[in-house]
Formats: C-alpha cells, sequence, structure tokens
C-alpha cells in the first residue's frame, strides 16, 4: 500500500537570471511502514521535493497523493497526517519546551487537556521530562533535535518527513535518534521519509535509498542493492556507488540547480 | 476554527510580548520624547485648529506610535522564519490567516496599551480631551497598527533579510510621517503642500483623530478617516493572508 505516489513532480523558480528547475520531475513511491532515506548532492532537490510533499511549496508540475490525499486539491487533510523536522527544526529559544509542545499540539486542533497529556508522553518517550519547563534555549544539540521531532509527532502522524535529522549531532546522539526513528516505525508503524548526507547512516538505518541528482530519481532499491549494481559487489561501501551514480569527480555534464 | 487558531496564534505572541518588558515600553520612546521636549514649544504657538496645542499634538503623536511600532513588526517574523517557526507552523493544519491575524492582534493590543500610556503621561503635561474622543482615538490606533502591521509581515515574508527590510521601512515610514502632519497640520503649510498630503492615507486618520480629541464626531473628517482606516485594514490583511497562503521560498 503506497502512502506517498508522485509522477514527475517539480518545482520551478523564477530568478532574476531566469528560472532555475530545482526539482525536474521527482516519480517516488514509498510504501506504507517504510524508511525510506533521499541521497543526493546539495543542490540536488532533496529539499524542495520534501518542501512540496509537506504542503509548504506548491509544485509548478506533476501530481503527488500523500497519505491517501491529493498533494495540490487537498493539501489540508496531507497536512493533518503528515509531521515534518526542517533542517533547522522550528522552536523559539524563549519559550519553554512544555509550552511549545502544548501550543503545537493545539495547532493540530487536539483540546487542552490532551495537547497537555501528549507532551508529556513524548517527553516521557523522548527523554525529555526533566527538561519540560527549561526555555528550548536551554536545550543541547541532541536533546533540541528530539524537541524538534516530538513537535513534529504530537497528532500521532502516519508519515513523518526528517530533514537532515542528524547533522550536527555527537555519535551518541546519531546513535539515540537512529533508535528513534526505528522505534516509531515498530511500536506506532509510522512511515519515515528522511534525508541524509551521511552514507553509513543511510546503510544502517534505511530501508530503501531514493538517489536524487540534478532534480531527479538517478536510482533506487535498497542499500545492498545499489552497492551490487553501481559499485560492483554488495561489499563495496554505499560511497563508492554514491559517487559512481552522481559523477562528482568530473565536471557535471550540467550546471546543477540552486538549491531553495 | 479561524477564531480557535487566531487565539490560539495570539496567546503565543502575547506571551512572548510580555516576556520582554522592554520590547513592550521601548516603543514609547520616541513618542514620549516628542511629548516632553516638543510639545512645550506649541502651547503659546496658533495652530489653526479648535482646542489647546495639546489636542492638536497628542492625535499626532498617538498615529506615530502606531507608525513606526507597527511598521517595524516585521522584523519578528524573520527572526521566526530563521528560526524556523514560520514553516512549522505552515505544516499543521493551522489557518492561514489565523498565522496573521493572531500576529497583528497581538502588535494592535501592544500599541493600545502604549497608547494609554501616552495619553496618561500627556494629561499629566496638560492634555484635557473628551473620554469618548480619547476612546474613538484608540480604535484608531488599533486599525493603524493592524494595518501597518500586516503589510509590515508580508513585506518580511517576501524579502526575508533584516538588511532589505530595515531601509526598506525607513524609507517608507518617514515620508509617511512628514507628509501626513503627525507633529503639525499641514493646514499651516502652503497649498501644494497641503495637497500633497491628502495623497497620504495615515493624513486622514490624523485629523479624524484630532477631531475627535475637541469632541467634534460628526464631522467629514471623522467619515473620511473611519473609512480609509477600515478600508487600509481591510486590504492589508487582505494582502498579507494571501502572502502567508504562498509563501515558499
Amino acid at each position: 500500500m503506497a502512502i506517498i505516489s508522485t509522477v514527475s513532480l517539480a518545482r520551478t523558480f523564477r530568478t532574476k537570471s531566469g528560472t532555475v528547475q530545482a526539482v525536474r520531475g521527482i516519480d517516488l513511491t514509498v510504501r506504507e511502514g517504510e524508511i525510506v532515506g533521499l541521497l543526493g548532492p546539495n543542490g540536488a532537490g532533496k529539499t524542495t521535493t520534501l518542501r512540496m510533499l509537506t504542503t509548504l511549496l506548491a509544485p509548478t508540475g506533476g501530481a503527488a497523493t500523500v497519505a491517501g490525499h491529493d498533494l495540490v486539491k487537498d493539501p489540508a487533510s496531507v497536512r493533518r497526517a503528515c509531521g515534518y523536522v526542517a533542517q533547522s527544526g522550528g522552536v523559539d529559544p524563549q519559550l519553554t519546551v512544555r509550552e511549545e509542545l502544548v501550543t503545537q499540539g493545539r495547532m493540530y486542533r487536539l483540546g487542552r487537556a490532551r495537547a497537555a497529556e501528549r507532551a508529556r508522553e513524548l517527553a516521557h518517550e523522548l527523554d525529555l521530562t526533566d527538561l519540560l519547563d527549561r526555555p528550548c534555549a536551554a536545550l543541547s544539540g541532541g536533546r533540541r533535535r528530539r524537541l524538534d521531532i516530538a513537535m513534529a509527532l504530537l497528532h500521532e502522524p502516519r508519515l513523518l518527513f526528517l530533514d537532515e535529522p542528524t547533522t550536527g549531532l555527537d555519535p551518541a546522539g546519531r546513535t539515540a535518534l537512529w533508535d528513534l526513528v526505528r522505534r516509531l516505525r515498530d511500536d506506532h508503524g509510522t512511515t519515515v521519509v528522511l534525508t541524509t548526507h551521511y552514507l553509513d547512516e543511510a546503510d544502517a538505518l534505511c530501508d530503501r535509498l531514493v538517489v536524487v541528482d540534478g532534480g531527479t530519481v538517478v536510482a533506487e532499491g535498497t542499500p545492498a542493492a545499489l552497492k551490487l549494481r553501481y559499485a560492483g559487489s554488495a561489499d563495496a561501501s554505499l560511497q563508492d556507488a554514491f559517487l559512481a551514480l552522481t559523477g562528482r569527480s568530473a565536471a557535471p555534464a550540467d550546471p546543477a540547480p540552486v538549491a531553495v | 476554527m479561524l477564531l480557535h487558531d487566531t487565539a490560539l496564534i495570539y496567546g503565543r505572541c502575547l506571551r512572548q510580548s510580555l516576556r520582554s518588558r522592554f520590547a513592550l515600553l521601548f516603543g514609547l520612546l520616541m513618542p514620549m520624547l516628542y511629548l516632553l521636549f516638543f510639545g512645550p514649544l506649541l502651547t503659546g504657538l496658533p495652530l489653526g485648529g479648535r482646542g489647546s496645542s495639546w489636542q492638536v499634538l497628542v492625535p499626532g503623536l498617538l498615529l506615530q506610535l502606531g507608525l513606526f511600532g507597527a511598521s517595524f513588526a516585521g522584523f519578528a517574523i524573520i527572526i521566526e522564519k530563521g528560526h524556523g517557526v514560520v514553516d512549522r507552523m505552515r505544516v499543521t493544519p493551522v489557518s492561514r490567516l489565523a498565522l496573521l491575524l493572531g500576529r497583528v492582534l497581538r502588535d494592535a493590543t501592544v500599541f493600545v496599551f502604549q497608547a494609554v500610556l501616552l495619553v496618561l503621561a500627556a494629561v499629566a503635561m496638560g492634555l484635557r480631551a473628551p473620554l469618548a474622543g480619547v476612546l474613538i482615538g484608540f480604535v484608531f490606533v488599533a486599525l493603524l497598527t493592524v494595518s501597518l502591521a500586516a503589510l509590515s509581515y508580508a513585506l518580511a515574508m517576501r524579502m526575508g533579510t533584516p538588511q532589505g527590510f530595515g531601509p526598506a521601512i525607513n524609507a517608507l515610514t518617514m515620508p509617511s510621517m512628514l507628509l501626513s502632519g503627525l507633529m503639525l497640520p499641514m493646514t499651516l503649510g502652503p497649498a501644494w503642500l497641503d495637497a500633497l498630503s491628502h495623497l497620504m492615507p495615515l493624513r486622514y486618520l490624523v485629523d479624524a483623530v484630532r477631531d475627535a480629541y475637541v469632541g467634534a464626531y460628526a464631522t467629514g473628517h471623522m467619515l473620511l478617516g473611519s473609512l480609509v482606516a477600515t478600508g487600509f485594514a481591510l486590504l492589508a490583511v487582505t494582502v498579507g493572508t494571501r502572502v502567508f497562503r504562498t509563501a515558499g521560498a
């Protein structure tokens, strides 16, 4: 059962120097309960794709169904079903952890009592209980990231998008975050789509990888299948497969789109 | 749902404002200085209108407070955008109009509160005006701050950087202040300047509040001022909502 399916999803930006095709046409299918990694060089169109799938950015071409709803015709239903954590997170450093969680729950239309209960549940589950009444600015990098994710989980979404969730975390923080993502899928059946530049992360965490380059999907499959196919051996590193695919050792044939 | 969402965003924004006493009062600095050091210069001058010089100056200072305060409201959203707060809210089902209304209503609350303090200080300096007129003045401050804050948020969402936003707002607010007769009635000036100032929407609000402060409520100035203030607020909120709905890159 596909929870995401897109056909030639595209986004063009108009700039002073002409039009930039950030995403040329993405065909993507994600099945319910999968952990899918989007890989690709900087500027490949990963973030733009996530911003389209989460209704932040209207596509300029193609079509998509997300969690059973048409992305363009029914964005409100898509929003109710999804959670999204941007690269920059998104909490006010001055406000307390509890206040941000409860307000976010209320924006997802939970009642006052239910929002407060969910804030406590998530704080417990993500090991933030002792910090509930501290300002968000007081949190360390790893805890901040767990709070960012908690903010996307208040309404128990079926589908979670994470944009570079472990960038800037220390090894222990990354491992804790991987465990969290696996637990979300195993305990709650949440489908997770994440972007990453860490190939070891993609290898260890994701069921399936989608490699994006120049605004289109250039390869997809399990980590093992990609290694076998593009680096010649299942024992090769994902790095070799990635470089073979995106050909970054030689000059690119056409200018890479600007990341937006 | 719009009411629920607006109340939610309003509450969050108001708590943010209450956290900073400094920000809550800082907007008062400039009009308060004018009141203390410019107001006394006018008491003996023939300003042409009915009533005392305070009944001419204080309405101008109230709208100056709204003009300079609300026009810069957009800075807050540039910072929130940088923290990712705006996008984090835009991925929830929360009403796009509420994201704007909650903010501009917070601004209206803060600036009306400051306006009350300014009027109290003016009374201490010698202002005497009918209560109904003073209350009408607060309504105009509220309408002006709603309009300007909505446009300021819209511009800030589009521009995205404080480096571009600050100078743009300065370039817009200074002529607005000079051409609307905030400090002194434009009728004192030459005919060409008076005519030019009628192109500035703020002029009509100033004239209306000056009438209110001398107890003249059923006047052409009041009618025109009310229409311009209401129309401007509706237009500004419409523009702002469009930007909040479509803001992508």
